[in-house]
């Protein structure tokens, strides 16, 4: 398939921000223009949209230059996918769970499951690692992190 | 004569030890707090406020400033070692700041931006004592259409002199426009982009997005590979700046400290655009600007500079006016109106004690920074022995826990990691993501400015014309606007071209 062959970078990336201020300019609809003289809410962020739809579509036409999508390297990206699912599991847990065991446990599957260190220093640097936090940001700075439903 | 003795008075009672040792307190509190990507000045000032309330004036305020611009050295700290901006202001310290640690070069980083923050420190005081009142003046001067036109001046310099695609960068600028859109309208009261999150009704804070961009995106890259970033390990006698690499900083630090100082006092200006304008004219000089974001010295020194001469610019409407420039001198404002005192024109005549050992206590604020930073160069830089196995597990929860931080919702490290996504897949199309921070933050002030300049002027845009100081501006922007396209129109090789041919 010669298209998927000349799909450069530029116009890929281009096409993207071409997606992104045409959803922009959609959603945008639903607040008043205003006019030129007194804009209302809608017109900066159409004006914005309008200007990154024709710099995307400046960035396609003239990326033909640019290395092709199948030349460039996306080797690291399933496991860059996987760190960040497991930081958006913890995230998700973090105020039913509270800090400390979810970080706790976040920590444990990085260095335990990901990158498969010894248990010892996994226990270690994971319960060291937010109980320490928790104290120097919640209990001495008194920022409030949330506590899950055992006190932790 | 009268001012070297006003200022023997404030030292007279900045080296009370009582005054010393709170200051020395508020530095390193500040110098933590500014490291905590997600507690910036704001939450440690805060933090403290009410801890304030039982000392005396003075001490107050000392405290309060010692953490101010503690954070502003500690930004920079997180910045260079592990490319996480501990504040917006960091956000161009982490380009160069960051390539001189992977070269093993991270404690020259630190070192010379703990060296440029003094000086430019240092040298806003100055400006403070001698200029206050008459810069306080010119800063009043200041109304929607100078910050309009300052705004759209600071765009042209950023597409001007950046040194990849124009194209590119003004898209990711303008990327950067569009995220500052998100929350409510402050003119009619809209709630924008929202997408029924009432988180979002706030808008995006520039924590979370710095974060993710820079800081998520640079471990999505590098952990995501299975192995350690490639960082040269520095030997002991390395980690100081070589000869050659102060002589390259002197510049910078002179022009930074000028330039954010200038910036610093126009009230509600951000101090992150000293920074970007900083990076931008030290690239555009320099007579190899194919170094710049591979670990030039330059690319510290000025944005640090720049970032701390602002921090110090900003006490100037606050002392002399008692004008706050954000919402730190709001608060610092707030601590010293506790205490029956109203900063104001008045201030320095009935309140000298004040006034002047506020000035000498950062002069010694900066001793003390510079006396407390440089040492723990060695300790920092070892951070970067630890196996990276362990390490950016550690950050990612530190990203985790500083952005939750900000307002106590989840919602803001949602955006974090969303923005270390896109920041990995820009990376890998070749983005520069700087401008987006610069366009999140300067969005709602521009449009804010824009319609209430058209408000003024009943919404005719001749009122951007008839302000001297607005049209100066964007005389400038238009100038480099015009330069910047010229290798379009005349199809002649820019200075852009040529760093693409040395590069090559």
């Amino acid at each position: 398939m010669s298209w998927h062959r000349n799909l450069t970078n530029d116009r890929l990336s281009g096409l993207m921000l071409l997606a992104v201020a045409a959803f922009v300019a959609w959603q945008n609809r639903a607040y008043p223009l205003g006019t030129l003289q007194e804009p209302g809410p809608g017109y900066t962020p159409l004006l914005i949209a309008a200007f990154l739809g024709l710099v995307g579509v400046i960035i396609v036409l003239r990326g033909g230059s640019s290395p092709g999508v199948v030349e460039t390297s996306w080797r690291e990206a399933p496991r860059a996918l996987v760190i960040l699912i497991a930081c958006g599991v913890a995230t998700y847990a973090l105020e039913p769970l509270g800090y400390r065991l979810t970080i706790g446990a976040l920590l444990v599957f990085f260095l335990g499951v990901l990158e498969r260190r010894k248990p010892l220093a996994v226990a270690a640097v994971s319960i060291g690692f937010s109980m320490l936090s928790f104290y120097l940001i919640g209990d001495l700075l008194r920022v409030p992190l949330p506590v899950g439903p055992w006190g932790w | 004569m009268d001012t070297l003795q006003n200022l023997l008075l404030g030292f007279q009672v900045a080296l009370d030890i009582k005054v010393l040792g709170y200051a020395f307190a508020g530095c390193i509190i500040g110098t933590l707090v500014g490291m905590m990507p997600g507690l910036g000045p704001l939450a440690g000032i805060s933090l403290l406020l009410p801890a304030t309330f039982g000392l005396n004036p003075i001490i107050a305020i000392v405290l309060l400033g010692g953490v101010y611009y503690g954070a502003m050295y500690g930004g920079s700290t997180t910045s260079i070692l592990m490319r996480i901006p501990g504040e917006a202001a960091s956000v161009m310290t982490c380009v160069d700041g960051y390539a001189m640690t992977q070269k093993g070069r991270a404690g020259a980083a630190l070192a010379i931006s703990a060296i440029g923050s003094f000086f430019a420190g240092t040298l806003g005081v100055i400006g403070l004592m001698l200029l206050a009142p008459t810069l306080a003046a010119f800063a009043l001067r200041f109304g929607p259409p100078e910050y309009t036109a300052l705004l759209v001046m600071g765009f042209f310099i950023l597409a001007y002199m950046s040194g990849g695609s124009m194209v590119k960068t003004l898209a990711m600028a303008i990327f950067g426009l569009m995220l500052g859109m998100i929350g409510i309208d402050a003119m009619s009261g809209y709630t924008r982009f929202s997408f029924s999150v009432l988180a979002l009704s706030d808008g995006v804070g520039i924590v979370p997005v710095a974060v993710g961009l820079f800081g998520i995106s640079e471990i999505l890259m590098v952990a995501g590979q299975g192995k350690g970033p490639e960082i040269k390990h520095p030997k002991l006698r390395e980690l100081m700046p070589s000869r050659e690499e102060l002589r390259s900083s002197v510049g910078p630090i002179l022009r930074g400290s000028l330039l954010g100082f200038i910036i610093g006092i126009i009230p509600g200006s951000a101090h992150i655009i000293s920074s970007f304008v900083s990076y931008g004219i030290e690239r555009r000089i320099s007579k190899h600007p194919e170094r710049f974001g591979k670990g030039a010295i330059e690319g510290v020194a000025g944005p640090e500079s720049a970032n701390n001469a602002a921090a110090t610019g900003a006490f100037v409407p606050m002392l002399a006016l008692g004008i706050p420039t954000g919402p730190v001198t709001a608060v610092m404002i707030a601590a010293v109106m506790v205490h029956g005192i109203s900063p104001g024109p008045t201030l320095i005549q009935q309140q000298p004690e004040l006034f002047w050992g506020f000035v000498a206590s950062m002069y010694i604020g900066n001793t003390v920074l510079l006396i407390l930073n440089l040492p723990m160069v060695g300790l920092f830089v070892n951070l970067l022995r630890i196996p990276y196995a362990y390490l950016y597990p550690c950050i990612l929860c530190f990203c985790i826990l500083g952005c939750y931080s900000v307002s106590n919702s989840t919602v803001d490290v949602w955006i974090m990691l969303v923005m270390g996504g896109v920041g990995y897949v820009l990376r890998k199309f070749g983005y520069d993501l700087a401008p987006v921070a610069l366009g999140l933050v300067l969005a709602p002030m521009l449009e804010l400015s824009l319609r209430q300049s058209l408000a003024m002027s009943a919404g005719d845009y001749a009122i951007f014309l008839q302000r001297p100081i607005a049209l100066t501006m964007l005389i400038m922007g238009a100038v480099l606007l015009l330069l910047g396209l010229k290798p379009l129109l005349t199809k002649k090789k820019d200075w852009r071209d040529e760093l693409e041919a040395v590069s090559e």
